[in-house]
Parts: structure tokens; C-alpha cells; sequence
């Protein structure tokens, strides 16, 4: 049964924020395979959606046939079925049911239920009581780490999946809103120790900050001392910063109150803010019926302060419509990547008001953010000639505009053609091969790409500045560029999922062209001027990336040269079309496969695996000196040598890492053993 | 100070120093080295930089051997484990390995006394036909005296690589003595008849010496001979290419194309593969056509050194492993008389003897590891390492120019061997992936297409930190090799003690010491925690790289400040360091 298969899945991972059903009809029983995608966000987490979008009710939704609606315990396992179209419902009513999209799952230890909106939320065990807390651990104070949290986070299933995404095609998940959810599930550390509260005219307390679902509560745990409760909806703004690995958190409240809390250790410091924190952002619907971007998908993210009027008038305004929306959020300092197509200022400098406010909506107070221009900025003052153009200083006086220089189109094919054709010539002698090599110009728009995609994250990281990114389009060197910074920033972008939810979403929903951009490759004799290795030239940086360090990405590189073959060639539906519009009307989720469905199983996986991967929660800054960059071996001589020696070493190092792992599994089963044996020996020996 | 790191750079290590115009900051003076390293410092004060500016040139250009450090580096070792290390490297052991003397090659006594080759070692094979006359006689007709004589034998194809220097024919001149003594060469290997002759200088070369009374064997007055050029260039080609290499490699700002057109004009991939190139042709022609091969260019120690001992380490897997390394380069090199102490310029010399001959061997070498992973029991550190050597005179293998010169400068009782210094730091040099028992890597076939050929990254920029991978893998397999010994001995501990405590259960006679014993060692614990540390780069300032790698370093263009300039707190003098502390 696909149902059941698909069910266990989706509830046994626990680590998985979002998990979103790839809608793939299998027509016959080809194959056995998981058709689950699972989606996450490793950034979305961190704000919050305080309320539903509009039209989109918890819970009123109408369900699928076979689904009984009422609330309860049953809900989960039933539901199950029609996530899987062709199970029940089938594809041609769903049309009728409007912008349902999703509902809640919440899985807690066994049970999975749904919640109906604006039924009473069951109040978690951390909000309710209110006892007045006592002396030493009073119970007043939630327990420590509740056992509920790893366990409990909310399962968002694009049952979306099964209506609107069929019928409006988009293929997955975007970002699946955390709206109606419980402020408790966004605490990240319910509670620290040795907290310094300081408050004007008031000595400093020390004590233990705990966070429950909607009260920051600071007790010193003193007999007759006062506590701080504070309603985190009295939370107007917070300010972070550091001395060391002492943070500090500044909140200002609604009432004007301002306290301070000297919280130790970065990390819980950062929890304990990026948890009270309020998200500037919502999701916008406004392209629901790809009107107003057709080459946006139906869902993005917006300053919550730009409305969907505004955002109409915006996207009059960008390229293509493509109007500035978030790519990436940095959950260490709350800077943002947001990527556009080009502003149509023209040769009369025509302006927007929205488009001002809406980028200027991203900024904190009093903070200045970057634009990058993926253009020179010759070519984007010509590109003002045909309508488009770059964002006046004066108009934006917020933004520094920086340009970097990306080819783009013919000049990136022919760079290939030249390349390939290059690494084919085995006769060429040593002066040549060089001058070939340089003449393809290849690895100059390697490495233009990557100083642009670490300009990027230079400027989130270690300016703390938030950023614009746009070229021309928005759909090429942009994406080239948000998704690079996003590998260089995100830990979770160098894992396996982590890295097909980047695809999904930079690439994907983000409206690449695939169709027109891989059409052809380096050896068609017909040229078509939309041709272009775009996503090669991604993939060629990410290898680079992976090559100087090789422990921090999950996947190796066989995984990227998939990645490259499906986008020119493939039997599953994933890179087909120009864009989730397109998609959406080839039918291509009830038509075709996944890529992803096939990629994540298991045994093809394990092929994918990086053996050495060990998770690095840092930054890691690639070096784009040309002596530390190279030709992609694994796609440029793949053909054109034998790589038996290299493959073989390779195993022998997988080898060398499995016996590895062995002999750490036997003694520690050993040690087990012996220790048993000792307590067994220990009673006996003492009478 | 809490952090304090210290450069240390022997003197003899530096290849130049220079003192740029004066800035706001102080006088800055800029030393290259020989391990291609460079350093930034600078001096507040410009009297004081003018003053070290003058020591370190003295210091860096000795006038005597005996004031090169390796007269006055004390490992503490007595006199008997100093012979010893000397010891290590036997080379009639070696060619007893190689199965000679036999029927066909004995061992000459001709040179027991440096009389009639001063740069040729004393112990010299040659074919058991060739007379003392006809020796003597070829000796007179070859540049130097460097007469043919036998490199490597090839036991199972009864094979011979021989080496010599270029014949004095001139444009017409002939010698019935070398010519007998090359039938010999041909006559003592019984399969095949011919012999190949390679001239590994390029033929306009060659064609230029005869009318210096030099040149190359005439076919028509040697019989069963076959003639070949290989083209390789000479020491000033060479020393002029790795210049050119190193200017664009330190260009700031570098771009790709420049990088690569840098890396085009300098030709030095191209003499690289030239020299392959050579060594596969010799290796090719013994296992292939079972040929006996005899290589020369011009004097024979420098061009013929590479091809010779190049061609061995294709054909022979001994050579490939560390000790077979050591005796590769004892043997084709330092006994041969390669010119180390000028090529490298170990003392205050002419500038135009040096040249990275041997460089550009080990280079090749690291070519065939990178091609062939697992067929050399060391890894690229050792190659390095060796590198270092070369230039640092603080072993006595390498100074000198000849045996003669080294048994005159007493090295063995004044100096010691670098060799045993290298074993006892074995693990670091040992390659985890080598393995010994494929027959394949018998004979290497390694590819010359040009695309091959990669820049050596860890040797041009070994000190450039930046340009490097943040974590290297060949490290933690390395680490996980030593951790897996670890823990299989871990494992039959562990198991002993069950057993022992099973007996102990049975027999219930059980003491307390022997359960104590069994607690407090956890093995398991100690080894995964060093695992843990080590999957980073074990270099010392690992941790650094890889979180703080800070963007500066990478030469993000537009963005990118200034290469940071190490301003030095004190700048001493010792004997024989320059020490930077900052």
C-alpha cells in the first residue's frame, strides 16, 4: 500500500520542520517509491506568521472525499490516503475547492490530530499554570526542557499537495506557514540559567529566564523577590548584542518599558531572542493565479508591512514582475537576502514609491543594506535604454549599490562550447591545452560568480547589512548568486535535503528557465540566443565549494552531476518547464515523476552520501583565488579518461571510514559487555 | 602575550631579500624563499631594516661549506647512531636487490679511486664483457669522463637503464671503445639485440654542441643502436620558466586568465611533461620492446638524473615505497653526482648553476600520485618535506656536488643523514590508501594528456594558507587509519579482559585488583576524542581557517583590503633563524 508507505515516513522523521507531499501520481506501479519530499526551511522557523493569510482558514477548509472533517484523534491516520491523488478524490473536482491548502497535523508522541481552527487550542502544560512560584525548583516554573519538544513540532502536509497544488500547480511546498501556531513551539531554549536582568532604578536580578508559551518570566528564585512576567505580545522590539560570549538582549516593550537581560553563551542568547522575536514578514497570496509574476510561484514572502495592493503596483515596476521578495533569512543577525528583477526606471528615471517602501521595509531602524547589481554598471545603465534600468541613489538613499559583473546567455554557452571542446581534444599539446583552457573563460565566470555569492554573504554575515539582489531578469546570475550566499551561510544548504529544498526553491519556484536555458548543450550546431549553463555553472561553484571543504556538505559530488544530467535530460518531471506557471499547466505532478521522490531513497542515496560529512554550523568562506580554483573534472574529463584508479582510491577510503565506524560499534559493544560483566562480578564478589 | 607565533626561517632557506620604499608604517622588507615562501615584514625603524636587510644577505649566501648549518646541527645523537643513519641507505644492497652483479653486469673497480670519473660514485656495474681498456677508453671519449654505466636492471625482462654523459664526436669524430662499450650494454641484455640511445636534450641542442667537440652518437658508426631525442630543456630554460611561475603566482589580485596565461608563458607544465614524457618512453621501451636503454644529455646529471630515476619509479614498485624512495634519491641523484649544492645554491655562487631540476622531479612524481592514489607508500608531505631538505643544509645528504666532494668534506662524521630523521616521523609521510599487493601498479602507464597536468598548489603556495582546502580529507583518512590500528588493538584488549573476567566469573575466584585494572582504561574514549579533533586540519591553526577564514584572505577583488602586513614585534638575529615574533 503507497498510503501506508508514505504515512510512516512522514511521521517517523522527527527532525523534519516541514514536511510537504510531493504530489506524484503514479499511473501504473513501475516503481515502489517514496513519493515524499520533504521540504524544509531551516530559516523560516525562526520568524513567525503571526496570523493566516487571508482566505486561508484552518480547518474550514474542505477536506477530500473520505476524510471526516470533525476534529480528533483520527484525523491523521486517515487523512493519510488522500495525500496521494489517485487514492481518493482524484484530480477533477479539486478545482472546485478553492485555496485550500494545507492543514495542520500536529504529531505528539502517537497520536496525530487536527486541529480546527479557532477551536481552543490545547494550552500547552508551560502556559497554563500560573501557581505563584516557590521557593528552590517551585513548580511554578516549567519543568526542564519539556519532554515533549523534539517530538512535537508541527507537520505541515501540502495536502496542499492534493488540491491546490494539482489544480494550481505548484509542484511543492513553499513555505508552509506557521500561522495558528502555538507560540511554544517557536521556543528554541525554554530556559537559562544566570540570567542578569537590569532595569532602570531597579538593582540588578539574577536569575532563570524561562520561556513558556506567552510570558517571558525572569525569577530570581528568592523568597519575597519580585519576577518578571512579560506577555511577549508586549514585545515591541529587541535589540541583540555581544561582549564576548556574554549577550545581551535589549527589549522594548509597547508600554515604552525597556529591561535588559545579560544572557551567557552565544548560542542560548540567540535562542532566547531569535524565540521572543516578532517576524517583520508574511506570506503573500497575491500571485495565486501567476498574474501578477508569471514566473513567481504562487506563494513568497513579504515584509508583513507591504500589502498585496502595493505589491501589484511593485511588480509594475521590477522586470518580468518580478518584484523584491525574501530568498534567505539569517537567523544569526535577522539580515536578509530579497531578489528581484531589474527596476523599469527607463531613461526618464521613473520611480516607485511602493517599491521604495517595500525594500526599505526590510531594513532595522536606521540600517543601511546593499544592492547587488549583478550587471556592470555599463551594461545596466544601457539597460535603461530599452525600460529597465537600476535603483537611483536618490530614490533609494538607504542602499549602496554595488555592481559585480556576471555574463550571462551566448557569451556563458560559447564559454562551454570552447571549454568542451577543449577537455575533447586529447592531442593538444601542453601551451595549447592552457590557452584553450584560458580562451573558455570558464573559470572566470566561476569565479565572478563566487566572489559575488561571498560578497553577498560577506555583506549578511560580517557587515550585517541586509541585501537586493537583481540582474537583469532576476531568474539567472541572481538566483546564481542568492543561492551560493545561502551554501556559504547555511549549514542546512550543504545537506542533502537542505540542498534540494535549495534547488526547489532558488532555482525551481524561483522561475530559472530550465527549458529554455538547458535546451541544449555544448555540441548542438543550432544556437538559440536563451541558451545558457546557468545552473552548471551553480553546480560547478557549489563543487568548488565542496572540493575546499570536503566534511561540510552530506552530499558528494556525484549527487551535483545528477543534478546536472536531470537538468538537461530526464525521465522525471522536476526540471521540466520554465517555471512553476508552466508546470502547473503541463500537469506535469499528475504527468510525471519527481526527481526528488527518486533521488531520496535509500539505496540511491547512499550513493549520494558524503562519507566524510561531518555537520559544520559555520560560515565557510570559499577561497576564489584562480590557483584555488579548478576544472570540474567529474564533468569536464568525465568521457575523456579513465577514472578507474580515482574511483578505486575512493573506495578504498569509503572502506578505510566504514572499518572505521565498525570497530568503534565493537568496542563499544565490548565495553558494554565488560561493564556488564563487572556489575554481574560486583555482587557476587562482595559477600 | 598569550599568542605568540613564531616563523622561524633558516637562513639558509632564503632565496632573496628586498627592500621596498619606505612607507608611513616603516621599511618594509620582502624575503623570498626557497620553499617558496614569502614573508612581509616591517621595520619601524629603516636604519634597523637596512642593518638586517645587510645581515640576512651574508647570512643567506655562505662563502664555505663548513659555515652551512648542517656543520652545527646537534641532534643530540652519538657518534654510532649518526653512522648508523648513514648506514641506512646501503646501495650495493640495492643493486644486489636488483639482481646484479650476474652473468652479464659485475661491478668495476675502475673508479674504487675517483680516477677516471671525479662525479661518478666509486662502485660502478657495468656489462661483464666491457674490459678495463675499453672503459678507460669510452671514459676519455665522454664529456666529464661520465661513461656509460648501469642505473637500474630490470630483473624479469633483463633489461638495463644506463646512464652517461654526451659523447665529444663533434661533427666527426668517433671512439671504437665506447662503441664496443655499447655493443656490451646491447649484448648483455639476451632477448633483445638493439638498444635504444635516448638524448634527452632537445636535437637543435644537441646539433649546437657538436661544434663544441660535443654532440650526440652517430647510427652509422654504433651498431644495433636506435637514436632518440626527447626534447627536454635545459637548467637556464628551467631556472627562467619556475621565475616566470613564481612572478604571476604572486601577483596580487591575480585573475583566472592571468593565472592561466601566466601559467602557459612560464612553460612550466610543458617541461614537466617533457620530462614524463622522457621517462615513459624508457619505461616503454623495456617493458614493451625489452630494450636496454642508455640515457644521456649533456653532462648526465641533471636531464639523465630525472629520466632515470623517473623511469625506474614506472617500472619498479620498491621505488614507490619510502625506503625504495630514499634509495631512489641516494642512488640516481646524490651517488650520480647531481650538482645539489649548485643547483640549489647552497653557497655564494654562480647564479646561472641554479636550477629546480630536482624540483621538477619531485613534481613528476606527485603527478603520479595524483594519477595513480594508491600505488606510493608516501604521500605528498614526504615529498615536501624532502624539498625543504634540499635547500635547508641541515643534513649532509644533499651538499656537495659529487661523492668525491662529500668524502673530502668528512659529511658522514661531521653532519647527519636526513633519512632516519624522516623514519622516525614516518606516520606523517605514509600514504593511507597505498596499497601494496595490487599487481596492477607493477608498472605505472600514467597519461600525458596535457589536461593531466595540474598546478602544484601544495608546493608553489605550501605557506599561503588561504589558497588551500579549509579541511583536507586526506588528513582525516590518515588520522582514521592510526585511530582504526588503534581500536583493532583496542578490540583484542577488550576481548582478552571478557575472557579473563568470564574465567574469573566461572572459577569464582574473583580479586578485586583485577577489576580495578580492567576500569579506568577506556580506550574507546580516548582514541573517538582525539578523532573528534582531528577531522579538522590537524595544522595547527585549523580551527582558525575554517571559521575565521576571514574574506580579506580570498581576494573577494573589489572588497578585499590589502594583503595584511605582519608587523613584527621583535625581529632577532640568531645563529642560523631569523625569528619573527608577532
Amino acid at each position: 500500500m503507497r498510503g501506508r508507505g508514505g504515512k510512516e515516513k512522514l511521521f517517523s522523521d522527527r527532525n523534519i520542520n516541514l514536511q510537504v507531499r510531493l504530489c506524484c501520481p503514479r499511473r501504473n506501479n513501475r516503481t515502489t517509491q517514496e513519493p515524499t519530499f520533504q521540504y524544509d526551511f531551516p530559516w523560516l522557523a525562526s520568524f513567525r506568521v503571526p496570523a493566516l493569510p487571508p482566505g486561508v482558514v484552518l480547518g474550514e477548509q474542505p477536506l477530500p472525499p473520505g476524510v471526516p472533517s470533525g476534529s480528533g484523534l483520527e484525523a491523521g491516520p486517515k487523512a493519510a490516503s488522500p495525500f496521494y491523488p489517485g487514492c481518493s478524490g482524484g484530480g477533477g473536482d479539486c478545482e472546485a475547492r478553492g485555496p485550500s491548502w494545507s492543514w495542520l497535523t500536529r504529531t505528539c508522541g502517537r497520536h496525530t490530530q487536527t486541529w480546527p481552527s479557532h477551536s481552543p487550542k490545547p494550552r500547552s502544560s508551560l502556559g497554563q499554570r500560573r501557581c505563584p512560584p516557590q521557593p528552590g525548583a517551585g513548580p511554578g516554573f516549567p519543568p526542564r526542557s519539556p519532554p515533549l519538544r523534539p517530538a512535537q513540532r508541527w507537520v505541515i502536509c501540502s495536502s496542499a499537495a492534493v488540491t491546490s497544488s494539482r489544480c494550481r500547480g505548484s509542484a511543492v511546498p513553499w513555505f508552509l506557514p506557521l500561522g495558528g501556531m502555538e507560540f511554544a513551539e517557536l521556543i528554541k531554549t525554554p530556559r537559562v540559567d544566570n540570567v542578569v536582568l537590569h532595569r532602570p532604578f531597579y538593582p540588578a536580578v539574577e536569575g532563570t529566564l524561562c520561556l513558556t508559551g506567552h510570558h517571558l518570566i525572569l525569577s530570581s528564585r528568592q523568597d519575597n523577590t519580585e519576577e518578571l512576567w512579560l506577555l511577549h505580545s508586549n514585545i515591541d522590539a529587541i535589540d541583540k548584542r555581544f561582549v564576548g560570549s556574554l549577550g545581551t538582549v535589549i527589549i522594548k516593550c509597547k508600554d515604552f518599558r525597556i529591561i535588559q537581560l545579560d544572557i551567557p553563551g552565544m548560542e542560548e542568547c540567540l535562542n532566547i531572542a531569535s524565540s521572543i522575536e516578532t517576524s517583520e514578514w508574511r506570506l503573500s497570496y497575491v500571485n495565486k493565479e501567476f498574474a501578477v509574476c508569471p514566473s513567481y510561484p504562487p506563494i513568497v514572502v513579504v515584509p508583513k508591512s507591504i500589502d498585496d495592493e502595493a505589491l501589484r503596483k511593485v511588480a509594475t515596476f521590477r522586470h518580468g514582475g518580478r518584484f523584491p521578495v525574501l530568498s534567505y533569512y539569517h537567523k544569526k543577525n535577522g539580515m536578509v537576502i530579497m531578489r528581484s528583477g531589474q527596476p523599469l526606471s527607463g531613461t526618464n528615471g521613473r520611480r516607485c514609491k511602493e517599491d521604495e517602501k517595500l525594500i526599505n521595509a526590510t531594513l532595522r531602524a536606521g540600517k543601511r543594506g546593499y544592492i547587488i547589481d549583478t550587471r556592470s554598471l555599463n551594461v545596466a545603465q544601457q539597460a535603461r535604454a530599452k525600460g529597465g534600468g537600476f535603483e537611483q541613489e536618490a530614490h533609494y538613499p538607504q542602499w549602496r549599490r554595488i555592481h559585480k559583473s556576471i555574463e550571462r546567455y551566448h557569451i556563458l554557452q560559447e564559454s562551454l562550447i570552447k571549454l568542451v571542446e577543449a577537455c575533447n581534444d586529447q592531442t593538444h599539446n601542453m601551451d595549447r591545452w592552457l590557452s584553450k583552457l584560458e580562451a573558455s573563460n570558464w573559470l572566470t565566470h566561476i569565479k565572478e560568480i563566487l566572489t559575488t555569492a561571498c560578497l553577498a554573504a560577506q555583506c549578511i554575515d560580517r557587515e550585517g547589512a541586509s541585501i537586493l539582489i537583481h540582474g537583469t531578469e532576476g531568474t539567472d546570475s541572481t538566483l546564481q548568486v542568492t543561492s551560493l550566499a545561502q551554501i556559504i551561510l547555511e549549514p542546512r544548504s550543504r545537506t542533502i535535503r537542505g540542498f534540494e529544498a535549495l534547488i526547489e526553491r532558488e532555482w525551481l519556484q524561483a522561475g530559472h528557465p530550465f527549458q529554455q536555458r538547458c535546451a541544449q548543450s555544448a555540441y548542438c550546431n543550432i544556437k538559440q540566443k536563451w541558451e545558457a549553463p546557468v545552473f552548471l555553472l551553480f553546480l560547478d561553484c557549489v563543487w568548488q565549494i565542496l572540493r575546499q571543504f570536503p566534511c561540510s556538505f552530506e552530499f558528494n559530488e556525484n549527487f551535483l552531476i545528477m543534478l546536472f544530467e536531470h537538468a538537461y535530460a530526464s525521465q522525471f518531471g522536476t526540471f521540466l518547464g520554465n517555471n512553476e506557471s508552466e508546470r502547473c499547466k503541463l500537469k506535469l505532478q499528475q504527468k510525471t515523476m519527481s526527481l526528488w521522490s527518486w533521488v531520496n531513497r535509500p539505496s540511491e542515496l547512499s550513493k549520494f552520501t558524503n562519507p566524510l560529512f561531518e555537520a559544520n554550523a559555520l560560515v565557510i568562506w570559499p577561497s576564489v583565488a584562480p590557483q584555488s580554483l579548478q576544472l570540474w573534472e567529474g564533468i569536464f574529463l568525465r568521457w575523456n579518461r579513465s577514472s578507474r584508479y580515482l574511483d578505486e582510491a575512493y573506495e578504498e577510503m569509503v572502506n578505510i571510514i566504514e572499518y572505521n565506524k565498525e570497530l568503534q560499534a565493537k568496542v563499544n559493544i565490548l565495553r558494554r559487555q565488560l561493564a556488564e560483566l563487572e556489575t554481574e562480578g560486583g555482587p557476587q564478589e562482595s559477600p | 602575550m598569550e599568542h605568540i607565533r613564531t616563523t622561524k626561517i633558516l637562513h639558509h632557506h632564503i632565496a632573496s631579500v628586498e627592500k621596498l620604499a619606505l612607507t608611513t608604517s616603516g621599511c618594509p622588507l620582502v624575503i623570498q624563499c626557497k620553499n617558496f615562501r614569502i614573508v612581509h615584514f616591517i621595520v619601524p625603524r629603516e636604519r634597523d631594516c637596512h642593518d638586517i636587510y645587510n645581515s640576512l644577505l651574508q647570512l643567506s649566501k655562505q662563502a664555505k661549506y663548513e659555515d652551512l648549518y648542517a656543520f652545527s646541527y646537534n641532534p643530540k645523537q652519538n657518534d654510532s647512531e649518526r653512522l648508523q643513519g648513514w648506514q641506512l641507505i646501503d646501495l650495493a644492497e640495492e643493486y644486489k636487490r636488483m639482481g646484479v652483479p650476474n652473468s652479464n653486469w659485475q661491478l668495476s673497480d675502475a673508479n674504487r679511486e675517483y680516477k677516471i670519473c671525479e662525479t661518478y660514485p666509486r662502485e660502478l656495474y657495468v656489462p661483464r664483457i666491457a674490459s678495463k681498456p675499453i672503459i678507460v677508453g669510452s671514459s676519455k671519449f665522454r664529456s666529464k669522463g661520465r661513461f656509460p654505466v648501469l642505473s637500474y636492471y630490470h630483473q624479469d625482462k633483463e633489461a638495463a637503464i644506463c646512464r652517461c654523459s654526451q659523447p665529444l664526436s663533434g661533427f666527426s669524430a668517433r671512439c671504437l671503445e665506447d662503441e664496443h662499450l655499447l655493443q656490451a650494454i646491447s649484448k648483455a641484455n639476451p632477448v633483445n639485440r638493439y638498444m635504444y640511445v635516448m638524448d634527452t636534450r632537445p636535437k637543435l641542442n644537441a646539433m649546437a654542441n657538436r661544434a663544441a667537440g660535443k654532440g650526440y652518437e652517430n647510427e652509422d658508426n654504433y651498431s644495433n643502436i636506435r637514436f632518440q631525442f626527447v626534447g627536454i630543456e635545459n637548467i637556464h630554460v628551467m631556472r627562467s620558466s619556475l621565475q616566470k611561475l613564481l612572478e604571476v603566482n604572486g601577483t596580487k589580485g591575480l585573475s583566472v586568465n592571468d593565472f592561466y596565461s601566466g601559467l602557459e608563458s612560464s612553460g612550466w607544465l610543458r617541461h614537466i611533461k617533457a620530462v614524463m614524457d622522457a621517462a615513459i618512453f624508457l619505461a616503454k621501451a623495456i617493458m614493451v620492446e625489452n630494450a636496454s636503454v642508455l640515457v644521456h644529455c649533456s653532462d648526465g646529471w641533471d636531464r639523465t638524473s630525472q629520466v632515470c630515476s623517473l623511469g625506474s619509479l614506472l617500472l619498479d614498485s620498491y621505488y614507490r615505497t619510502v625506503k625504495g624512495f630514499m634509495v631512489l634519491i641516494e642512488k640516481d641523484w646524490i651517488a650520480f653526482g647531481h650538482k645539489f649544492s649548485e643547483r640549489c645554491g647552497h653557497l655564494d655562487g654562480d647564479p646561472k648553476e641554479v636550477s629546480p631540476v630536482f624540483t621538477q622531479f619531485l613534481e613528476c612524481v606527485w603527478h603520479l600520485t595524483e594519477q595513480f592514489p594508491q600505488a606510493f607508500e608516501f604521500n605528498e608531505a614526504f615529498l615536501l618535506q624532502i624539498h625543504e631538505h634540499i635547500h635547508s643544509c641541515q643534513f649532509g645528504n644533499f651538499l656537495g656536488n659529487c661523492q668525491k666532494e662529500r668524502e673530502e668534506l668528512k659529511l658522514k662524521e661531521k653532519t647527519y643523514s636526513l633519512w632516519p630523521f624522516l623514519l622516525d616521523d614516518l606516520k606523517k609521510y605514509l600514504n593511507p590508501i597505498y596499497n601494496s599487493q595490487s599487481q596492477r601498479f607493477t608498472v605505472l602507464e600514467p597519461s600525458t594528456v596535457s589536461f593531466n597536468f595540474k598546478f602544484w598548489r601544495n608546493m608553489y603556495h605550501q605557506f599561503d594558507r588561504t589558497l588551500h582546502p579549509r579541511q583536507s580529507v586526506f588528513n582525516i583518512i590518515m588520522n582514521m587509519n592510526e585511530q582504526n590500528k588503534q581500536l583493532e588493538k583496542d578490540i583484542k584488549e577488550l576481548e582478552s579482559k571478557i575472557k579473563q573476567c568470564k574465567n574469573k566469573q566461572t572459577d569464582d575466584i574473583l580479586t578485586k585488583e583485577l577489576l580495578h585494572s580492567i576500569h579506568p582504561e577506556s580506550p574507546t574514549l580516548k582514541s573517538s576524542l582525539c578523532f573528534k579533533e582531528q577531522t579538522l586540519l590537524p595544522v595547527n591553526d585549523a580551527l582558525r581557517t575554517i571559521e575565521g577564514s576571514n574574506p580579506t584572505d580570498n581576494r573577494y577583488s573589489d572588497y578585499a583590503e590589502e594583503f595584511s602586513k605582519a608587523e613584527p614585534a621583535v625581529v632577532s638575529l640568531e645563529y642560523g633563524v631569523a625569528r619573527m615574533t608577532c
